[in-house]
C-alpha cells in the first residue's frame, strides 16, 4: 500500500473546512428538497417553517458551506504552491470554529425566532442590512464574515509573501481578496429601493460572477496539475486568459440585471452586449480541461478527482454559460425575469461551477489529507457514480424548472390582455414542480453515495488496483 | 516550453490582458455607475420617498418578504409579484389581504400573519405605491407581474 502524506502539515487544517463543508451541503439539500415540497403541497411545515425561512437556510448555507469549501482549498492550496507551511495553523484552527458557530447561531436563529424578532434582538436598527435576498444575516453575522475574511486572507496572505509566488496562488489571493472587499457592500443599504438594488448587485453579481471566477479558476487549475502533471507555463497562460474573459465580460455584464430595476436605460445595451459574452470564459473552462486531460504526462490514481474537474467545466458552462446566455439578452429578460427560468439558471449555474470546483478540490485533497495518494478503486468508483447521480438529478431538476418557466412566461407573461394570474399560473406548473423534486431526490441520493465513498475500501493499492487501472487502458 | 512559445502567445501577454482588461472594464463600470446615480433620483421619484415609505421598505425587510415573493422581479418565485400589486389590487384590498393571512386553505401556499397596526399597514402600501411608480423600462409586461 502506498502511504503518502501532505508535504505540509499545517495543509491539514483544510481537513476541518472540508468536513464542515460537507455537512453543511447536506443539510443545505435536506432544506432545497423541503421548499421543492412547499412549492406543491402549500402548507408544509407552515406555521413551523414557512417557505421564507426555509429559503432563507437553504440559500445561506449554500453561500456558507461554499465559503468553507473556498477557504478550505487556499489552506491546502496555498501551503503546496507556496511551498511553505500556513503562516500561522493556529489562527485557521480558531477561525474555522469561530465561523462554524456564528453560522451555526445564524441558522438556528433564522429557524427559532421570528424574523422580525431576530432583526430587533441583533441591532438591526443600528444598520439596517437585514431582509435583502442572500444577505439576510443579522448585523452581528456580517461583521463576523468580515472578521474572519480578514483574518484567513491575512493568513494566506502572508504566507503567500513568505514563499514562492506561483500563477494559481496569486488569482486564488487576488479573487479572496475580491470576494471580501465586494460583501461590504452589504452594508451599504439606502432608503432608495433602485439605489438599495444597485449596491445589492455590487455583492451578489460581483462575486459569482466576477470575484468567485477568479477562486474558480485557480482551484481547476490547481487539480489539474496536480492530476494531468501538464506543464505550468501551459496551465498559467490558459489561466489568465480565462479570467480576462471572465472580468471583462462580468464587470459590465451587471449590467444584465439592470434592466427592470429602475436604471438608465442604456444598461439594456451593456447588459445584454457583455453578459451575453459571459459563456466565453466557461467554454474556455471547458476547452481548457479537455486539452489538459488530453496533454496529461502522467496517470494520476485519482481518477475521480479528474471527473469532478472535467465536471465542474463542463456542467460550469452549461450552467452558468449556456443557461445564462438563454434569457441573457434585454428583450428575452423582459419576460423571463422573475419566473423559474432564473430558478433553473441559478440551480445549474452553482451547481456546475461553485459546487463541483469544490467536491473537485476535495476529491482530490481529502485521500492526501487521510495519508493516501487516492482512495481505493471501489471508493472511487463510488464517488464516480455519485457524480452522474448527482448531475442528472440536477439535470432534471434544470430543465424541469426550465419547463416551468416557459409555460409561466406563455401563461403569465405573454398575453397583453386576459393573462393568466401568478397563482393560477402556479397550479399549471405542478406537473413540472413534481419532476423537480424527483429530481431533487434524486440529487440526495448521489450526494448520500458521495457521503458514503469516504467509508468504503480504504487507499488506493498500487499492486491490484493499478494493475488493474493499466490493464483497463490497454 | 518552445512550442508555447512558437504560437505568440504568452504568459506574460495573457497576465498583461487579464490585468489590462480588468482595469479598463473596472473603470468603464464606474464611470457607468456614477452616471446611474446621478439619473436614479428622477427615474425613480426620489423627492417622493417620505418617512412612510422608509418605514414600509423597512418592513418589507424585516418580515422577510422577499423570502416569498419578488419586487421588481427579484426575489423567490413561490408569491406574487409586488412592484405592481399597487395599481394591480389597491390600497385597501392589499391591507385587507395581509390582515386576513393565514388563510388555512387546505394545501394551498400560506402566508404568515404579522399583526401590523393599522400604521404599519400604511406604511407598507406606500412604500409599494411608490415603488409602482419607478421607471421600469415598463416592466412587468402586463398587470399581472
Amino acid at each position: 500500500m502506498q502511504v503518502t502524506s501532505v508535504k505540509y502539515a499545517s495543509q491539514s487544517v483544510a481537513k476541518y473546512y472540508f468536513v464542515a463543508a460537507l455537512a453543511l451541503f447536506t443539510a443545505q439539500i435536506v432544506f432545497g428538497l423541503t421548499l421543492g415540497l412547499q412549492y406543491l403541497l402549500g402548507d408544509f411545515l407552515f406555521p413551523y417553517i414557512p417557505f421564507n425561512q426555509a429559503r432563507m437556510v437553504h440559500t445561506n448555507l449554500l453561500i456558507v458551506w461554499l465559503l468553507f469549501g473556498f477557504m478550505g482549498s487556499a489552506y491546502y492550496l496555498v501551503p503546496e504552491e507556496s511551498e511553505t507551511e500556513l503562516y500561522s495553523p493556529k489562527l485557521a484552527l480558531a477561525l474555522f470554529w469561530i465561523f462554524l458557530v456564528a453560522g451555526a447561531l445564524t441558522i438556528v436563529g433564522y429557524l427559532a425566532v421570528p424574523y422580525a424578532k431576530l432583526a430587533e434582538l441583533t441591532g438591526n436598527d443600528l444598520l439596517q442590512t437585514m431582509g435583502r435576498e442572500f444577505l439576510e444575516q443579522p448585523l452581528p453575522t456580517k461583521l463576523g464574515i468580515v472578521i474572519v475574511a480578514l483574518g484567513f486572507l491575512f493568513n494566506i496572505s502572508m504566507t503567500v509573501l513568505k514563499g514562492r509566488k506561483t500563477s494559481i496562488s496569486l488569482v486564488l489571493l487576488m479573487g479572496l481578496w475580491g470576494l471580501a472587499l465586494m460583501f461590504l457592500f452589504s452594508f451599504v443599504n439606502p432608503h432608495n429601493l433602485v439605489r438599495d438594488k444597485m449596491y445589492w448587485w455590487f455583492v451578489v453579481h460581483l462575486w459569482v460572477e466576477g470575484t468567485w471566477e477568479l477562486i474558480l479558476g485557480s482551484l481547476l487549475a490547481f487539480v489539474l496539475i496536480k492530476t494531468t502533471g501538464v506543464d505550468r507555463e501551459v496551465i498559467d497562460k490558459w489561466l489568465y486568459v480565462i479570467i480576462a474573459m471572465a472580468l471583462i465580460t462580468g464587470i459590465l455584464g451587471t449590467g444584465h440585471h439592470f434592466f427592470f430595476i429602475g436604471m438608465p436605460g442604456y444598461w439594456q445595451w451593456v447588459g445584454s452586449v457583455f453578459s451575453a459574452m459571459e459563456p466565453i470564459p466557461f467554454f474556455m473552462m471547458t476547452v481548457f480541461a479537455f486539452n489538459m486531460v488530453q496533454r496529461r504526462r502522467r496517470e494520476h490514481p485519482n481518477q475521480a478527482a479528474l471527473l469532478w474537474a472535467v465536471g465542474c467545466s463542463v456542467v460550469g458552462f452549461l450552467g452558468a454559460g449556456l443557461w445564462g446566455f438563454i434569457h441573457t439578452l434585454s428583450p428575452i429578460n423582459y419576460y423571463t425575469h422573475g419566473t423559474q427560468i432564473t430558478a433553473a439558471h441559478g440551480h445549474l449555474a452553482f451547481y456546475g461551477a461553485y459546487v463541483l470546483v469544490v467536491i473537485a478540490m476535495i476529491s482530490y485533497a481529502m485521500p492526501v489529507l487521510r495519508g493516501r495518494v487516492a482512495n481505493s478503486r471501489s471508493a472511487q468508483n463510488l464517488e464516480m457514480w455519485s457524480f452522474w447521480i448527482m448531475t442528472i438529478g440536477m439535470g432534471v431538476m434544470a430543465l424541469a424548472l426550465t419547463g416551468a418557466g416557459i409555460l409561466q412566461v406563455w401563461l403569465q407573461r405573454m398575453p397583453t390582455t386576459g393573462a393568466m394570474s401568478f397563482m393560477d399560473t402556479q397550479d399549471q406548473l405542478r406537473f413540472f414542480y413534481w419532476l423537480r423534486m424527483a429530481g431533487g431526490v434524486g440529487f440526495l441520493l448521489g450526494l448520500l453515495a458521495y457521503l458514503g465513498s469516504f467509508f468504503v475500501g480504504g487507499a488506493w493499492d498500487e499492486a491490484t488496483d493499478g494493475n488493474n487501472l493499466k490493464a483497463q487502458r490497454a | 516550453m518552445n512550442q508555447v512559445k512558437s504560437s505568440g502567445f504568452t504568459k506574460q501577454m495573457a497576465r498583461n490582458m487579464f490585468y489590462g482588461g480588468s482595469v479598463f472594464f473596472i473603470l468603464v463600470f464606474v464611470a457607468l455607475i456614477f452616471d446611474s446615480e446621478r439619473r436614479i433620483p428622477q427615474r425613480s421619484n426620489a423627492e417622493a420617498i417620505t418617512p412612510a415609505v422608509i418605514a414600509g421598505k423597512k418592513l418589507w425587510e424585516t418580515r422577510n418578504c422577499i423570502g416569498c415573493h419578488t419586487l421588481l422581479g427579484e426575489g423567490a418565485y413561490f408569491a406574487p409579484e409586488l412592484g405592481n400589486v399597487y395599481p394591480r389590487r389597491g390600497p385597501e384590498f392589499i391591507k385587507a389581504w395581509i390582515k386576513a393571512q393565514p388563510p388555512h386553505a387546505e394545501g394551498r401556499r400560506q402566508m404568515p400573519q404579522f399583526n401590523f397596526t393599522e400604521q404599519q399597514l400604511d406604511d407598507l402600501v406606500e412604500f409599494l405605491r411608490w415603488t409602482s411608480k419607478i421607471n421600469t423600462e415598463n416592466w412587468p409586461p402586463n398587470i399581472e407581474g
